[in-house]
């Protein structure tokens, strides 16, 4: 049962194809590591699985149920000038949570900022900014994740914090599509693995015992020449 | 209360508390307004008693000058930390999230207008006062249709280069029968006219704009902010 | 196929225009009040309404671009409304012009000046903020969207300038009370079919420039995608 599908995306920026042609699809349940060297389409992907671009051509599909998707994104999409709490406040009643109160709390708890729920984003740490954004990206349970380079730049516990949150979301059901650069982070989650190369997908399939112990074999064998 | 509508109330609410705590566009547009009512007095040498007849014109030019500030931030406030992108991916509708703006810019222009109207008295030497209460009614309608049209503009040119720029360049003309009727009828209040008779067709004249551009704005915001 | 028919439509449109300035300047009387300028009005009313009429075909295009999504309404509308704001300018100046041999005045606020004063405002900014966005598919959103606002203006706009105590209700000049002679109705006929077929030439020109590049952009996609 395919919880996303990619009909032969094409999408254009001006004259520049960053998208050509890719298809993907996604089992429920799954976890896909979508891989590719910067530029290779991986965020233009998933901006538009998220439904915030329009591709150009081909189609869409997404069968989520009622609790939706989850998108976290290069910016962590908190606001500064809020404090944790009301950040979370909002983005439950937006999502439409049923107790965005309680949520918030569990959410909170989950990522380890209780103790600083009343502050303002803005005073955050990094690490936290980030455990923020991702409290906010689960705090409606999505029955499909989208996460764009996830682990880039955060800190052990925020890495740490993530990865149960997203071993947690698959146990309950959950899809995960996520590009990556850290394949480690990456590949010790993943069922499947998809290559993106210049804005097509030059290999799709389940995760295999090669690419766990080398992750660089992916690029070697389906990747162009370096 | 429909759940978009509860969706844009939160919205607004939410704009108007990150403003609230920063005072960032009160403060510019605030500051602008008591600039422009004094450079205004320099540029006319009338008696204290002809100034009534300028006086609407003169007090719906500060509050627009005032409104562009404000409307301006209404979009561009959600790019840092890329948080537009998230209020558009959440299943919360479109034309909910541009209402919610719309309602928390139109809160902020009127507290700004409160703000110079009583500066403007002082300065003009108008009394006010004594038209209150119709004289809220039109600066309330007219002040609406400033922000929705405003706000509409802001998501159009968020993501444009010289953002600022352009706002004035598409607001300003789409906006001359709306402070048509504002001025006219803010200078037939402050005359000691009321808003009877002729007067009337300027209430109808405001209300029309508001009702055309809301309706108008909502249905097409959507286009605009999935591209 | 598309050059033939240019050269067809300027060339018609080149002698109806010679022909009724022939008919205009020889053939008819000076007029009782006016003396000669009141000529103007075989170029300057025309001038109007085929403004108006491409301004109207400018939004219907962009209605349909919006729809549909195909770029040749986006091309179509642009070439509308820059013609069409041309139109407009020569309306404007010729007016100015019977104003001022009239009344000895440049610019009198009478309603129908105004109104067309307005329309060039409005769609002023149309043509101020495309260049300002570089990535075509969002250019031609924004246009469309702008477009349909600033035609949704113009309604209100004449009943604004209608308003009690507005400038243009002072006792003033009126260039037109809209009783023309018999006789001279056939030259405007014909001076409003002349500027159409000059117009439509000219708009042809600019959907011809419109989609060569847009033929450019898509063989330099091409290039980008190799």
């Amino acid at each position: 049962m395919l919880a996303v599908e990619a009909d032969r995306i094409w999408k254009y920026f001006g004259d520049y194809p960053a998208l050509r042609g890719a298809s993907l699809e996604v089992e429920k349940g799954s976890c896909l590591a979508l891989l590719g060297r910067n530029g290779a389409g991986k965020t233009t992907m998933l901006r538009i699985l998220a439904n915030l671009s329009r591709p150009t051509k081909g189609e869409i599909k997404t069968h989520v149920g009622k609790n939706g998707i989850g998108y976290l994104g290069h910016g962590i999409g908190v606001y500064d000038d809020l404090s944790a709490m009301e950040n979370l406040l909002l983005f439950g009643e937006l999502m439409g949570v049923k107790d965005p109160k309680q949520a918030a709390i569990e959410a909170l708890d989950r990522v380890g900022l209780t103790r600083v729920k009343d502050g303002l984003a803005r005073e955050f740490s990094r690490g936290m900014r980030q455990r923020l954004a991702v409290a906010r990206a689960f705090l409606h349970r999505p029955e499909i994740l989208l996460l764009d380079e996830p682990f880039t730049s955060l800190d052990d516990r925020a890495i740490a914090v993530l990865q149960s949150l997203l071993k947690d979301a698959l146990n309950s059901g959950a899809t995960i599509v996520m590009s990556t650069h850290q394949i480690r982070e990456a590949m010790e989650l993943a069922t499947h693995v998809a290559l993106l190369e210049r804005g097509k997908i030059v290999h799709a399939g389940p995760q295999t015992q090669e690419m766990l112990l080398d992750p660089g074999w992916l690029y070697r064998t389906y990747g162009e020449a370096t | 209360m429909p759940r978009g509508l509860a969706t844009a109330f939160a919205i607004a609410r939410k704009d108007l508390r990150t403003e609230l705590r920063t005072r960032e566009s009160i403060n510019a547009s605030a500051s602008f307004a008591l600039v422009i009512l004094v450079l205004f007095s320099f540029a006319f040498n009338l008696e204290r008693d002809e100034f009534y007849a300028i006086s609407g014109g003169l007090l719906w030019l500060v509050y627009s000058f005032a409104g562009a500030l404000i409307v301006n931030r209404s979009f561009s406030r959600e790019l840092p930390n890329d948080c537009l992108d998230v209020l558009v991916a959440s299943p919360a509708p479109g034309w909910a999230i541009f209402l919610g703006k719309a309602m928390a810019a139109f809160v902020l222009l009127t507290i700004v207008e409160a703000i110079s109207l009583p500066i403007f008295g002082l300065f003009y030497n108008i009394h006010w006062m004594d038209s209150a209460g119709p004289l809220v009614i039109i600066i309330l309608l007219a002040t609406w249709g400033i922000t929705i049209v405003g706000a509409a503009f802001s998501a159009v040119i968020v993501n444009v280069r010289l953002r600022e720029l352009m706002l004035p360049v598409l607001l300003y003309p789409v906006l001359i029968p709306l402070l048509i009727a504002a001025m006219g009828s803010t200078t037939a209040l402050l005359s000691g006219e009321s808003l009877t008779g002729d007067n009337l067709s300027y209430i109808r004249q405001l209300i029309g704009f508001d009702a055309m551009y809301t309706a108008l704005a909502l249905y097409m915001i959507e286009f605009i902010l999935v591209m | 196929m598309r050059e033939k028919a240019i050269w067809i439509l300027g060339l018609l449109g080149a002698l109806t225009m010679i022909y009724n300035l022939h008919t205009v300047f020889l053939n008819l009387p000076d007029e009782a009040m006016q003396g000669a300028v009141y000529r103007i009005i075989f170029v300057h009313v025309p001038a109007a309404m085929n403004a108006d009429l491409f301004y109207t075909i400018a939004l219907i295009s962009s209605i349909l671009f919006l729809v549909k999504k195909n770029f040749i309404y986006d091309s179509i509308a642009v070439s509308c409304v820059e013609v069409a704001t041309m139109l407009i300018l020569v309306n404007l100046v010729t007016g100015s012009i019977w104003g001022k041999s009239q009344w000895g005045i440049w610019w009198a606020w009478d309603l129908r000046m105004t109104t067309q004063l307005m329309c060039f405002l409005l769609y002023l900014g149309y043509l101020v903020v495309r260049p300002a966005i570089t990535e075509a598919t969002q250019r031609a959103t924004m246009s469309a969207f702008i477009a349909i606002f600033a035609y949704a203006d113009i309604p209100l706009v004449l009943m604004a300038i209608r308003l009690p105590n507005v400038r243009t209700q002072h006792p003033g000049p009126v260039l037109e009370t809209g009783q023309m002679a018999p006789m001279f109705l056939p030259p405007f006929g014909i001076g409003i079919l002349a500027l159409f077929l000059i117009a439509s030439a000219l708009v042809l020109v600019r959907l011809h420039q419109e989609t060569s590049q847009r033929e450019i952009d898509s063989l330099r996609r091409e290039l980008h995608a190799i």
